[in-house]
């Protein structure tokens, strides 16, 4: 089994590398966007998935990794520092936001989060002075990597497509450790976590400040690349596409995000031949995937498995309950 | 003074709007755990149908009485047949996921099934104004106020004291002991969506005349209807008109003596304190965990 | 699984990308960027049927320049990242021109595409600040905010003499735009602001608004905000007694508006760059055409987009030929009457940045019916 899942990955990062080679510049935008997404989700998933924080927040760290790098460029100063600079100030506002956010149990941690997810989209709306409010900033410039510019669509997407995979990596490498192990044992049974020693203060704070972080590195992605920000891609609305995302692609499975995001931003594109029902086929299509699949497109694989068990075991039942029966009837 | 309650007034009437849509949201939640994002548009859709109805030359009455029909068997059953059931057993993200793919779905059939246009929407008051002490209020925001209010207690009159509404009780509070009883659970399940589908209609009713028919109506109406659910309370139905009213309120007052720009922060910074202070809402009964 | 959905993935974006590459060659492709779904639906939706209206008379009259026009829509989503990736997709699709989108935020940002790939682009937009970029491919359909303020303004100070002002406006760029333009144009007159009250797109309670204009004491109040908040505030106004002038730009004595506010509209006064009931032959016979094409009435918007259509082909038609950049460059200085062209309803001249300029009128609504009380001559005019 790991062996194909490797070699499928391996088949899967050739295929992105060559990819735009094909595409025009629309396709390479696209790809970016979905890339983006895909870095968001991510976290997202380690939040949600990973953690069982339900959290509807999670366009604001977007927003703000995405405002912190245009107010940066605007003031002059280089993309490089603000990109880690959003991706700090999200961490810590993420743990400061999961302080209150212990307080109360799952499902009101999904409303405080939705409640400050509007808070701060009302402060981008209306402080023009700092967010240009429903103006927005413009002409935000594509950033220049060792000298080589990468204002092309074509090298963006290159760039983005690291960045991905590297934060990819780290949650990979953050979710094999220890820590990592912690975080699931808090989404199965907090209270049994609890009395195993597992500090769940501490694991949740850190799981929503990682998840906050990664948006808001997708967020400082986006501002370059559609060179323009402002507050409407970072409604609730938004935080609530993500959480669709994630759980379409699979809550709690690590390459979840990617199908997720898939859904999310490229299944609109296909659906647009349907004229004006797009949006509609695609409102329909998630509700039929959930039915479907509550567990994400992922847990196909684990469904087969499944079935297949329950296959063997009733046919092993079978046999020896014919088994015994001969026997019976032999006594 | 007459400033303050003027203010005071008018949004009482917006805030009974909402608090009828937050109750069918927290009857929904506690009959079956579900989180249901697509109120908003469970109200925008009856309000269309109405409008089809009236198309046709039915009168406004008989429209309301066959949309509380069909919202009913759609909103009712279909959606708890085919949405809540299959998924119930899976926890709440594949309800949340499905209603909202079920949001974008309605909102957007309506858009282009129907127009992305407002329509205009018959009042069920004579449009009358009264002048009280320098207050101006129509008779439009009297009657939906009041209307409201009675369905609210009608409502919270049926679930305490027929037989019918203690067993829904039953049921939202300890499933299994109720089934032991002998009360037939889906069934009460089934009643407690059937009602979130009348209480829409009414809504339609009351409050599409100000807000016009628009396939986005919904959208902001949901999240006010869920705010205004949490600050009341999530298990109580009194709750959810008192957050509903106080939401309607504080909006209005923050509007003008606070800063216009910032008045959903209001709404806003009560849900927040209460979460903190008092999770279970302002009327609401704490839940013990479970282990 | 992954594999698969990859190299599905892969092939699906490859088709997408192909199957537009074609090229007619007796057709010329223009395309509707707009709002179709959103908080913009039914601007962009309107804007994009007058277009369409344009497009199937000029082909049913041979055409431009002998090549049919052939039309592909994009929908924005009212969202200005979209509008910019749709603009890109356009650009790749090799279309001539770009009608769309309308509003002013999602414009200001694709259109940076346009320009890059020298795409002449015509918009519904009015915030003063997308003519303002520099940009030689950038086209209005209808006034810039820069240019109908002063008109309202001078109307304000002049005619209705109104000593103080309290505007009403909506928090978004449309609104916000309006009022830095009618301080602007006001800055210098007698009459002063006294009170700027911002409220929501999607409003529906205006009761503060209103009680925060009447506080101020003005003599009247601009109210500038999108159709259906302008219903609910001359409800509100009406409700609350308000019985001193209210005026307003375009969007206030809209047709929809008077139909959502019904008695409240009665006496609401505006300055239109466009409507379909002014008293003039071509327009009047727009309006009926229009209605019998899509069975409702247009409001500006259609007439946006069917004037930027002809305006379009007599650019084209001066030209001589399919050269984007000289039709752009024809496009500065141009003037169209509407005696030759009926197809531009009302005689029109752009200026160097884009601009347009036309006459306008001031109505009132009377009756439940948008009536024209005066016509403000263009600024050009001589």
């Amino acid at each position: 089994m790991k062996k194909i899942t490797t070699i499928s990955i391996a088949i899967s990062a050739l295929l992105m590398i060559i990819a735009p080679q094909f595409l025009k510049n629309y396709g390479i935008y696209l790809l970016t966007y979905w890339l983006i997404f895909i870095i968001a989700t991510m976290g997202l998933n380690l939040t949600l998935g990973y953690a069982g924080q339900k959290s509807l927040g999670h366009a604001a760290f977007f927003g703000i990794g995405a405002y912190t790098v245009a107010i940066v460029m605007k003031a002059g100063l280089s993309f490089w520092l603000g990109l880690p600079l959003g991706a700090a100030l999200c961490f810590f506002i993420g743990i400061a936001l999961g302080f209150p956010a212990l307080r109360v149990q799952t499902i009101y941690l999904a409303f405080a989060t939705l409640g400050f997810n509007t808070a701060v989209w009302l402060v981008m709306r209306n402080e023009e002075w700092l967010t240009g409010g429903t103006f927005g900033i413009n002409n935000i410039a594509r950033p220049e990597l060792f000298g080589f510019s990468l204002a092309s669509n074509m090298a963006y997407y290159y760039f983005t497509l690291g960045v991905t995979v590297l934060m990819a990596a780290a949650l990979w490498g953050l979710l094999r450790s220890p820590w990592g192990k912690a975080f699931t044992a808090l989404r199965d049974n907090p209270i049994r976590a609890e009395s195993l020693g597992v500090d769940i203060r501490s694991y949740t704070l850190l799981s929503f400040a990682i998840g906050a972080a990664y948006a808001g590195v997708a967020g400082a992605l986006f501002a370059s690349l559609v060179e323009f920000i402002e507050p409407a891609p970072f409604t609730v609305g938004a935080s609530i596409m993500m959480y669709l995302m994630v759980v379409v692609g699979g809550a709690g499975y690590f390459l979840g995000p990617v199908l997720g995001a898939a859904v999310g931003v490229l299944l609109p594109e296909w659906l647009r031949f349907a004229q004006a029902w797009y949006l509609f086929v695609f409102g329909s299509a998630v509700v039929l995937l959930m039915i479907w699949l509550p567990d994400g497109l992922l847990s196909i694989p684990d469904r087969l498995k499944a079935k297949k068990q329950a296959k063997n075991e009733s046919a092993a039942r079978a046999a020896s309950a014919h088994a015994a029966a001969n026997k019976g009837a032999q006594a | 003074m007459t400033d303050f309650l003027q203010l005071f007034f008018s949004g009482l009437a917006t805030g009974a709007i909402y608090g009828l849509a937050a109750l069918g949201f927290t009857l929904l939640w506690q009959a079956s755990g579900t989180i249901n994002f697509a109120q908003g548009e469970f109200v925008m859709l009856p309000a269309f149908m109405m409008l089809g109805f009236m198309a046709f030359g039915l009168p406004l009455a008989a429209s309301f009485a066959l949309s509380v029909v069909l919202a009913v068997v759609v909103l009712g059953w279909i959606f708890k047949r085919g949405i809540v059931d299959p998924l119930f057993k899976f926890g709440m993200m594949p309800i949340v996921v499905a209603t909202i793919g079920l949001a974008i779905a309605m909102r957007n059939g309506v858009r282009a099934g129907y127009s992305a246009e407002a329509h205009a929407f018959p009042s069920l008051f004579p449009d009358q104004i009264y002048n009280v002490a320098g207050v101006t209020i129509t008779l439009a925001d009297l009657g939906t106020f009041v209307l409201a209010i009675a369905l609210v207690f009608v409502t919270q009159a049926f679930m305490t004291k027929t037989v019918t509404g203690r067993a829904m009780q039953a049921v939202a509070q300890n499933t299994e002991s109720a089934s032991v009883l002998g009360i037939n659970v889906p069934r009460m399940i089934f009643y407690a969506f059937a009602i979130n589908a009348v209480l829409a209609v009414a809504a339609a009713l009351l409050v599409t005349p100000t807000y016009l028919a628009k396939f986005d109506m919904g959208e902001s109406l949901g999240n006010k209807a869920f705010f205004a659910a949490i600050i009341g309370g999530f298990n109580n139905s009194r709750g959810a008109l008192l957050g509903g009213l106080i939401v309607g309120v504080c909006e209005n007052l923050a509007a003008a003596y606070i800063s216009p720009a910032y008045k959903d922060a209001v709404a806003l910074v009560i849900f927040m304190v209460v979460i903190l202070f008092k999770p279970q809402g302002l009327l609401g009964k704490k839940e013990e965990r479970k282990v | 699984m992954q594999k698969r959905f990859t190299l599905k993935l892969i092939a699906a974006c490859a088709f997408l990308a192909g199957a537009n590459a074609s090229f007619g060659q007796d057709t010329i492709k223009i395309a509707n960027i707009v709002e179709l779904s959103g908080a913009g639906a039914s601007v962009g939706t309107t804007f994009k049927n007058g277009v369409e209206l344009a497009v199937k008379e000029i082909n049913a009259s041979g055409g431009i320049l002998g090549k049919k026009i052939v039309t592909s829509t994009y929908d924005t989503q009212t969202n200005p990242g979209v509008a910019k990736g749709q603009t890109q997709k356009a650009v790749d699709d090799g279309v001539f021109a770009i009608f769309g989108p309308v509003f002013s935020g999602s414009i200001m940002v694709s259109m940076a595409e346009s320009k890059k790939a020298e795409i002449p682009n015509f918009t519904g937009g009015e915030a003063a600040s997308i003519t303002q970029q520099g940009n030689p491919y950038i086209f209005r359909t209808s006034f810039t905010q820069a240019t109908a303020m002063p008109k309202v303004a001078s109307y304000i100070s002049n005619q209705a003499k109104l000593k103080t002002l309290a505007v009403i406006y909506v928090n978004n760029d449309f609104g916000k735009g309006g009022l830095d333009a009618i301080k602007k144009a006001l800055a210098n007159s007698a009459t002063k602001v006294v009170a700027e009250v911002s409220t929501d797109s999607g409003q529906v309670d205006f009761s503060s608004a209103v009680l925060k204009a009447k506080q101020s004491n003005a003599d009247g109040i601009f109210a500038y905000t999108n159709e259906e908040e302008s219903a609910r505030l001359l409800r509100e106004l009406r409700k609350q007694g308000w019985t001193k002038p209210v005026i307003g730009e375009t969007t206030l004595t809209n047709q929809k508006v008077i139909e959502l506010a019904g008695e409240a509209a009665n006496g609401a006064i505006a300055h239109v760059g466009v409507t379909v009931d002014a008293p003039i032959p071509t327009v009047r016979a727009f309006r009926a055409k229009f209605e019998k094409e899509y069975n409702y009435i247009s409001d500006h918007n259609g007439i946006k987009g069917y004037s930027g259509m002809y305006v379009l082909k007599t650019a084209i038609e001066k030209v001589g030929k399919f050269d984007r950049k000289a039709v752009a460059e024809a496009m500065h200085g141009l003037k169209v009457s509407a005696a030759k062209v009926p197809g531009v309803l009302m005689d029109v001249s752009f200026d160097k940045n884009g601009d347009l300029d036309r006459e306008s009128f001031m109505v009132e609504v009377k009756g439940g019916k948008q009536v024209v009380t005066a016509t403000v001559p263009a600024l050009g005019a001589k």
